[in-house]
């Protein structure tokens, strides 16, 4: 048994490693090095090629170039392997419907070897541990989104595999529930095991994260901590709106003189807006509006959304590409489970 | 055989103790009943999935011995004999082709991404279904034998004959069903899978011996009719039902079964496999 590992103090190390759907690389050469004991994101839109590449480092797609590691395994020479170290909690929960709670983790137990008695009882406490003990014999079809999500994800920890991968494990839930899932994934990562996660929300990279990859076009475009990543775009926004819009240029010479920086304009809307390294300036440039006799209609001072930071690393934005270059990179086309289609419609941005 | 697996580095070892690069048949075998008891699970909370091989033996067994019996046989008496052994055999065909149908269902929820990701023996979630079809295939059997005797059927072969014969059937339904399974790994959608196994299920089931004797055919058929491996489970059921003997058709038949898993057992997994 030989395995080339390098680094052992890595979870997960891949290097160039390569996804083709026909003619579209969905995941181009990514680079990714993921250590022992941390939370790392993923960020990127929809179609950047997150769920691919993790979908690969988790056994369910074949690589088609580069390499990637598991502990040192090798994804592709020993699979075997490398699903007995990776607890997989998908986009879409991946749990039987036609089981309750407690059948499912049940199943998934007996499938990895547990004993029937101790299946039993893993069921119990993770059907506890997860606030699901008054849902454990409904059947599946009965649960909310977040339920099926905590579900999922503790069939996901039955054998307390080291490294736990999750695929945007609060897109679709509400603000409670996911903070709730926060939680659960900082206490993961507090038994010990190791998170790769993918999202699309910077706030929560933010949030959980200790280091973070951007990915776009299935390309790492940024990595880092997420206040690196914060500060290549400042730390906030400044947006104004002007009370009289022909004062435009009166206010972007403000801007400019004060903070150094070109500003955005929106002339349409008598807007401007500005990142800003320290949200403490925004007080120079009002005062500087002032002075110079332009009136503010509105003003706001934001955290930056995803879509900046897309568009001071990549110089282009999150907006939704045309339907042939993003969808076959989101998921694979065959498998209708997964139709991107079903998640257009939310937000890039982050919420706050 | 299971194998320890070697950690590659002292730092690694915590990690990678206890992992197993190999799973035995031991494993494969208990994967496999876990996920037949799965698809029992699942035929209980949808009681709908056993409508054809509840209605169809009933229904069928009745129609075509009321409507063929006069004009083949001279009479619906004598044409059972004949008819039961044939409509057993297109009633477990039927009944492996909804097994790939439901696999191919199966297949495109988001639970195989799980089994998937799962350190499992590739064969078990296809297997177990099989596992669990069984029950399926034996309603099927007992209930056109039902039909048949309720309907005046007498098979000479007593009840160890019809004992036999059920078993028969089950075996090589069992074994047929690979094909179909195959036909559920490959396929883009259930219906495609039911649109295939037509195409396939229709010939083999009507161009054999199943419902008329062959030798009222013109020859080219009856030659195919007679290389139909439908043909020789067919004439197989008939001798053990009817005669109570074994006859060389029961080898054939049994050879074929054999020859089918070996062919299209390890092609449904590696379509499955490769399928990700």
């Amino acid at each position: 048994m030989t395995t080339t590992s390098s680094a052992p103090e890595l979870a997960v190390r891949t290097a160039g490693l390569v996804k083709t759907f026909k003619d579209l690389r969905a995941v181009d050469e990514i680079d990714l090095e993921v250590r022992r004991g941390e939370i790392f994101g993923v960020l990127g839109p929809n179609g950047a090629g997150k769920t691919t590449m993790l979908r690969m480092l988790a056994t369910l797609l074949p690589i088609d170039g580069g390499t990637a590691e598991v502990f040192g395994v090798d994804v592709r020479r020993q699979p075997h392997v490398v699903r007995q170290l990776v607890g997989v909690t998908g986009q879409y929960a991946s749990v039987d419907e036609n089981l309750t709670g407690r059948e499912n983790l049940w199943l998934f137990a007996r499938l990895q070897g547990v004993p029937r008695s101790r299946a039993r009882t893993t069921a119990v406490d993770l059907l506890e541990r997860f606030g699901l003990e008054n849902a454990a014999d409904k059947p599946i079809s009965q649960f909310s989104g977040g339920m099926r999500r905590r579900l999922d994800l503790a069939a996901s920890l039955i054998t307390r595999p080291p490294l736990i991968f999750l695929d945007e494990p609060t897109t679709g839930l509400d603000p409670r529930t996911r903070g709730q899932m926060w939680d659960t994934i900082r206490d993961l990562v507090a038994d010990g095991c190791t998170v790769l996660l993918t999202t699309q929300y910077l706030d929560e990279a933010d949030q959980l994260a200790d280091r973070i990859a951007v990915i776009d076009h299935g390309r790492t475009v940024a990595e880092g901590t997420p206040e690196e990543l914060k500060a290549s775009v400042g730390t906030s926004t400044l947006q104004l709106r002007l009370a009289d819009r022909d004062q435009l240029a009166a206010a972007a010479e403000v801007v400019r003189r004060v903070l150094g920086d070109e500003p955005t304009l929106t002339p349409e809307a008598g807007g401007l807006s500005v990142p800003l390294t320290d949200a403490d300036v925004a007080a120079d440039v009002l005062i500087g509006l002032r002075q110079s006799g332009v009136g503010v209609a509105s003003l706001s001072l934001q955290k930056p959304t995803l879509d900046e930071v897309f568009l001071a690393i990549t110089g282009h934005g999150t907006e939704e590409p045309s339907a042939t270059d993003t969808d076959p990179a989101a998921e694979p086309a065959h498998d209708p489970a997964h139709d991107p289609a079903t998640s257009t419609d939310r937000t890039l941005e982050t919420s706050r | 055989m299971t194998t320890t697996f070697a950690p590659a580095t002292p730092r690694d070892r915590d990690v990678l103790a206890g992992v197993r690069t190999h799973l035995g048949p031991r494993d494969t075998i208990a994967q496999t009943m876990t996920m037949a008891w799965r698809a029992t699970k699942k035929m209980r909370r949808n009681p709908e999935q056993f409508f054809d091989v509840t209605i169809q033996p009933i229904l069928f067994t009745a129609m075509f011995a009321y409507i063929f019996g006069g004009a083949i046989s001279g009479d619906v008496s004598s044409y059972l004999p004949l008819l039961i052994p044939g409509i057993l055999g297109q009633t477990v065909l039927t009944t492996c082709m909804a097994t790939g149908v439901q696999l191919r269902e199966d297949m495109d929820k988001g639970v195989f991404d799980r089994f998937k990701a799962l350190p499992i023996a590739r064969v078990a979630p296809l297997a177990g279904p099989m596992v669990a079809d069984l029950l399926r295939y034996l309603i099927a059997t007992t209930l056109t034998f039902g039909t048949g005797i309720a309907m005046g059927y007498r098979p000479g072969g007593g009840v160890l004959g019809v004992l036999a014969a059920g078993v028969f059937m089950v075996v090589c339904g069992w074994s047929l069903a690979w094909i179909f399974t195959f036909v559920g790994t490959v396929a883009r959608s259930a219906q495609s899978v039911q649109g295939v196994s037509l195409i396939i299920l229709f010939p083999l089931t009507f161009l054999s011996n199943a419902f008329v004797s062959p030798s009222t055919m013109p020859g080219w058929l009856r030659s195919f009719v007679n290389v139909n491996p439908v043909s020789h489970i067919v004439s197989a059921v008939r001798s053990l039902a009817n005669d109570g003997t074994v006859t060389a058709d029961v080898g054939w038949a049994l050879l074929g079964c054999g020859i089918v898993i070996a062919v299209f057992g390890p092609l449904s997994v590696r379509a499955y496999t490769r399928k990700m």
